[in-house]
């Protein structure tokens, strides 16, 4: 199986969160390296990486902290979007929970490089455990100088707060989440100005998820021809994949980015149990389009997602199997949504409530041939007519099942049940 | 009136960690909630005098956030997820069979106070599914027996170890972590010892 553990490595050794393990196998030897070099030239390795953002966005990480305007006179700040919670997305909490100390040292990598003194981690608040395990390695680091005053005896100053949310989706999206860290309600702030020059506190900040900034010390440590020699020219590197549902062995997988969803779900994830065929799969969480059987050969990488006509989002892929109901799948996603809307933006606040009113009475066998074409056009009027794109992600698992499963939807009419419902009552 | 000098001393230690003191709202109406049970009007009241903000704008806050409760939390907050990955596994089945099991529907405590049921918007278990937690802490790969295993456990006055964590926490010892000032606080009762007995009702586990 072509697995390749980079982020991963050390999840199977004994105790890896402790940082005595961290140090023996190889741990803030990034951060030493990093500290030698100028903090313009870490800028550099990191975009020559070609390192994209592990959140969702694809965003070039390089790029992103080449943006923070330096000797501007004020704070610089770095926040680790921790906040995970996009269904099917589970690869940030095992990560915090196995390797604290990797994002850690990302982290005062990342601090050094574009100028900040204090970094924070917002870290969702139901992942109490993975709280736990962060402050206890904060606090290890702390003691050991790799945070605190003079990192290493390098003059460099580097504090790190661990801040937990308090249950509320849209604090993923970065600038509800910086608006949260602020103390306000988690709502997205209108772009631009951007958080680059206009983040936490109206300062210059950058925010990465955790899987991005984990990825900084191997990049650091091991060079960038080695982080190119995985994945493809413009997604290069490995990534943690989340599979998950109708698989053999659901799991996180490490593997280079282009891997086909084939090679992922067939034979790394086991297949579909209990002699099932495969129906449909999310390649990147609940808001990225649905995808079919026919798309089994998609490298999964960030141009060959979008090619599909779909999203690598967060590379969580949910599988589900032919048992499943579309229309049951879109229903409970799309109360997701209604529930996870934050409220500010009319077409994505009324839009997810009146869909999910909708699919209800299709799903119960009382739609209208009508509801289809109500649903696609209220689809219409959500996307890209919100502040951010938790609204587009909500029209997504509607469009696309609707794309390729609409005979469902109207089965579901003109039968007036489920027709998956009757079929298992009948066989 | 749980809210003492030492609540407050704690709430200074929050203020401290940021550069900008309404950083610490969301930490504090964690710390309230400890002490209090759920956000109360004098949590409210509490944190906007400490932080110069009006208790509307306090409110506003605390009303936006899932896991800020307005009416007291039972013993034990059970959340089962029912979405996606966990619905295709089971995930409604499991909520349907403790909401037979307890007697309450969303977000209802159980007439002793001992139980309160949620239905959970994805926990980023997927793998594990389907999950629930109890207090914040994860019981990964369950099933509507396992469940009720669980919740007639935690109805023995038991804690059963959770997957990922040594022992289910009160509500109130989960929201001072979640305050991050646990430290300062007696630390996490083990789990061979039960403090909780089924019928003692929401005032137990005094945790500040």
């Amino acid at each position: 199986m072509p697995l390749t553990p980079v982020l991963t490595q050390r999840w199977s050794e004994p105790e890896p969160w402790t940082l005595a393990t961290y140090e023996r196998l190889d741990g803030y030897a990034g951060l030493r390296a990093a500290l030698a070099m100028e903090p313009d030239a870490v800028i550099q390795l990191v975009k020559d990486s070609g390192l994209r953002g592990r959140g969702g966005a694809g965003f070039p990480t390089g790029m992103k902290w080449d943006f923070i305007p330096q000797d501007d006179g004020k704070p610089h700040y770095v926040v680790v979007n921790a906040d995970e919670g996009e269904p099917g997305t589970c690869k940030d909490a095992p990560l915090m929970m196995t390797d604290p100390h990797s994002l850690i040292e990302g982290i005062v990598i990342a601090s050094y490089a574009v100028r900040c003194s204090h970094a924070f981690i917002y870290l969702r608040g139901e992942l109490v455990h993975a709280g736990r395990r962060l402050q206890a390695a904060i606090d290890e680091a702390y003691a050991k100088g790799y945070l605190g005053k003079d990192v290493l005896g390098s003059g460099f100053d580097c504090d790190l707060t661990l801040h937990r949310g308090a249950g509320a989706y849209i604090c993923g999206e970065e600038t509800a989440l910086l608006d949260s860290l602020e103390g306000y309600r988690g709502q997205p702030r209108l772009r631009p100005l951007f958080p680059a020059t206009h983040g936490l506190y109206g300062c210059p900040t950058v925010v990465n998820n955790v899987e991005t900034i984990a990825s900084v010390p191997f990049i650091v440590r091991h060079g960038v021809d080695w982080w190119r020699s995985m994945g493809t020219e413009k997604s290069p590197g490995p990534k943690i994949f989340s599979v998950s549902g109708h698989v053999v062995r659901p799991g996180q997988y490490e593997v280079p980015l282009g891997t086909t969803a084939r090679e992922l779900i067939m034979d790394i994830a086991g297949g579909i149990p209990g002699g099932r065929s495969l129906k449909a799969w999310t390649p990147g969480g609940s808001s990225t389009p649905m995808l079919t059987g026919e798309h089994l050969d998609t490298p999964l990488d960030f141009e060959g997602v979008m090619s599909a006509g779909s999203q690598l989002g967060t590379a969580a892929v949910i599988v589900m199997d032919d048992t499943t109901c579309i229309v049951r799948t879109a229903l409970r996603l799309t109360e997701f949504y209604a529930h996870e809307s934050c409220g500010k933006c009319t077409p994505c606040r009324e839009g997810t409530y009146w869909m999910t009113q909708i699919l209800q009475r299709l799903e119960d066998g009382t739609g209208t041939e009508g509801d289809i074409q109500t649903l696609l056009d209220t689809c219409d009027n959500i996307f890209g007519r919100s502040f951010c794109a938790l609204g587009d992600g909500a029209t997504s698992p509607i469009v696309s099942s609707i794309k390729f499963f609409r005979d469902e939807y109207v089965a579901h009419y003109t039968t007036g049940a489920c027709p998956l419902r009757a079929a298992s009552v009948s066989a | 009136m749980s809210l003492t000098d030492d609540t407050r001393a704690k709430a200074q230690a929050i203020i401290g960690r940021y550069p900008k003191s309404r950083s610490a709202l969301l930490p504090m109406l964690h710390l309230v909630q400890a002490e209090e049970g759920c956000v109360t009007p004098e949590g409210v009241a509490f944190c906007a005098e400490m932080l110069g903000l009006t208790k509307a704008e306090v409110g506003g806050v605390a009303t936006f956030y899932t896991m800020y409760k307005r009416r007291p939390v039972g013993d034990y907050l059970v959340s089962v997820c029912t979405n996606l990955s966990c619905q295709l596994l089971g995930g409604e089945e499991i909520y349907s069979r403790l909401s037979e099991r307890l007697g309450v529907g969303h977000d209802q405590t159980t007439k002793d106070g001992t139980f309160t049921l949620e239905h959970a918007e994805c926990l980023a278990a997927c793998d594990f599914a389907p999950c629930l937690t109890v207090n914040y802490e994860f019981f990964d790969n369950s099933s509507p027996d396992a469940a009720e295993a669980l919740v007639d456990a935690l109805a023995r006055g038991e804690r059963p170890a959770p997957t990922r964590g040594d022992a289910v926490g009160t509500f109130r010892e989960v929201s001072l972590q979640l305050a991050g000032v646990a430290h300062l606080a007696p630390a996490i009762t083990p789990p061979a010892a039960p403090v909780v007995a089924a019928t003692s009702g929401p005032a137990d586990g005094e945790a500040g």
